[in-house]
């Protein structure tokens, strides 16, 4: 097989007493979807913090594309190819559509600060940055609302502007953390369309709780419980997994 | 959470030919008022630089600095450090050696304050700048608590600062140049990521962007800025002493920015104007029985700021623009 464009090994997070992971490895594959599962609580926004550099591992090592990027900040994460969604909106809500996905788009260059050029210039007149956020716009399906403040959208629709600025920042490794997070069946449905649509090109981890979803899309499942990876496989291997079925599915589907 | 285009990328037309006018009568002005009136204008003009040098930080940033008279005091003292006794010091050389040296200290003060947030931000800010006051405020060597005299203003390239007119004018291209930089830098990536550190710290971080280089350089181009009206008003009052780099010249500031308006730089620029105004006017009330109501100026001011702060809450500058009422 390739070589994993992110690879975790052994990742570990202690808050105090608690140890919210515990020793969990993983690898995303250009091409392929990997999802994790598991019942509240089991650390899967924690895991994909500390694969995003939210926050950092009390213990274990990651490498994206090959290069080690332990104790990264975030920041140099995101500008390297890792882009990240989250499980609670986290979008710019007084910015309208447009301005929020400019803003995703423009992050490219680590010394911009610096640079008294970035001081002066006009971001919409930068055909880079507008390509880039004009992809990000139609692969999401956000054309209708491009000049609505986002502030002013419905959830659904906040939850598409969110993947499109990561998707704005054009990464090659996709943290989507519960994309579907209470969405109505319509808009889901056009999540799970796009979620389809980005497996392709991208490696991809996908936190979910719909498991429509996460069986329709996923190539390998992960399935998390108290902090530890119980079982790791292809949809069937996991559906197939007494374990799984006594830990999560079984209580989940009886 | 923010007011929606809280920044006026585009100004209202309103507010557009009131700044159109301000500037016309400004460029007039001299030909018409007394000297006094002049040197009254140019500090208004110099407040306004170092107004719309604090809404970098408080407005578009979201930095409350309680600390920003430091680097205006500075590069005051810059000036007065290179003026020689006899001579005007030549604006050419000690100018843009009172910017950097107020940059200069705003980076390497900025360093430890912009990883703070919030109120220790604001106290933080409060503390440097005090250890500078005192810095000054202590030190003989450094012109004490009195200060230091600057006995001939700075002059170079045939433009003498002794000429109230030519200082008149002067700070008036400043005046202009500093608005035209700031109102680009607004809409700039770089401003316009600060409006997103401002609005959403995590999410820029987040999106790639490293928020601390960010809010660095923005506190020290506050700095530098602040620094340049700072070097005006010693050049014009002709000394300086630690009350320049003090809590209140802090606070002044502050305040003109929330008369005005923040975030929009036009505000802050609006504010130090209409501050300087109120200030003049209240100043200027009767004895009404045993009170001296000019006397207590500063009481009057305190509740038109309280009354700017309900009624209108993005300032003066709000009041103009249309369906701003609406909160």
């Amino acid at each position: 097989m390739t070589e994993p464009l992110l690879k975790a090994s052994l990742l570990s997070k202690r808050f105090g007493g608690l140890l919210a992971v515990n020793g969990v490895s993983l690898s995303l594959y250009k091409d392929q979807l990997h999802a994790v599962i598991g019942p509240n609580g089991a650390g899967k926004t924690t895991l994909t913090h500390l694969l995003s550099g939210d926050i950092s591992a009390s213990s274990g090592e990651l490498w994206l594309k090959g290069q080690s990027v332990t104790g990264w900040p975030h920041h140099r994460l995101s500008l390297n190819g890792l882009g990240r969604s989250y499980q609670k909106t986290n979008v710019f809500l007084p910015l309208r559509v447009w301005e929020n996905l400019l803003l995703a788009a423009q992050a490219k260059d680590a010394y911009a600060p610096y640079n008294p050029l970035s001081w002066w210039g006009r971001t919409e007149r930068n055909p880079v940055v507008v390509a880039r956020a004009e992809r990000a716009l139609q692969m999401s399906g956000l054309l209708a609302w491009k000049n609505t403040t986002a502030a002013m959208l419905s959830h659904g629709i906040q939850r598409q502007l969110e993947i499109a600025m990561v998707l704005a920042t054009e990464p090659e490794v996709l943290l989507l953390d519960e994309p579907l997070a209470g969405m109505g069946a319509a808009e889901a449905e056009t999540m799970i369309q796009l979620l389809h649509t980005l497996k392709k090109d991208h490696a991809m981890l996908l936190v979910e709780h719909d498991m429509d979803a996460v069986f329709a899309l996923a190539n390998v499942l992960t399935v998390m419980v108290n902090g530890t990876v119980i079982a790791s496989g292809t949809p069937e291997a996991i559906r197939n997994d007494t374990h799984v079925q006594a830990a999560y599915l079984g209580e989940a589907s009886a | 959470m923010s007011t929606p285009q809280a920044h006026m990328e585009t100004l209202p037309r309103s507010v557009q030919a009131l700044l159109s006018i301000g500037l016309m009568a400004l460029l007039a002005f001299p030909f018409a008022g007394q000297d006094f009136y002049t040197q009254m204008v140019t500090r208004m003009m110099i407040l306004a630089i170092f107004s719309m040098s604090l809404d970098l930080l408080q407005g578009i940033t979201g930095l409350v600095s309680l600390g920003h008279a430091a680097y205006f005091g500075l590069a005051g003292y810059v000036l007065a450090f290179l003026s020689p006794a006899d001579t005007g010091a030549s604006w050419a050389i000690s100018l843009p050696l009172a910017i950097l040296g107020a940059a200069l200290v705003a980076l390497v003060i900025g360093c430890l304050v912009v990883r703070t947030h919030g109120i220790y931000f604001i106290m933080v800010t409060m503390a440097f700048s005090q250890m500078v006051y005192f810095l000054f405020f202590d030190n003989k060597g450094l012109g004490g608590s009195d200060g230091l005299y600057i006995n001939v203003r700075p002059v170079a390239l045939g433009l003498d600062m002794e000429n109230k007119q030519v200082l008149y004018y002067f700070t008036l291209v400043c005046l202009v140049l500093v608005y035209v930089f700031l109102r680009r830098l607004l809409v700039s990536p770089f401003g316009r990521t600060l409006n997103g550190i401002r609005l959403n710290e995590h999410r820029t971080q987040a999106l790639g962007y490293d928020s601390f280089s960010y809010k660095l350089t923005a506190f020290t181009l506050a700095g530098a800025l602040a620094g340049l009206a700072g070097y005006l008003w010693a050049a014009q009052s002709g000394y300086v002493n630690p009350e320049l780099m003090g809590f209140h010249m802090s606070a002044h500031a502050i305040m003109m920015v929330i008369l005005g308006g923040m975030g929009n730089v036009a505000g802050a620029l609006v504010g130090a104007f209409g501050f300087e105004l109120f200030m003049h006017v209240f100043k200027d009330l009767p004895q009404v029985g045993g009170f001296d109501l000019g006397k207590h100026w500063q009481l009057w001011m305190g509740l038109l700021i309280v009354l700017v702060v309900v009624i209108a809450p993005q300032g003066l500058m709000g009041l103009l623009r249309p369906g701003s009422r609406a909160k």
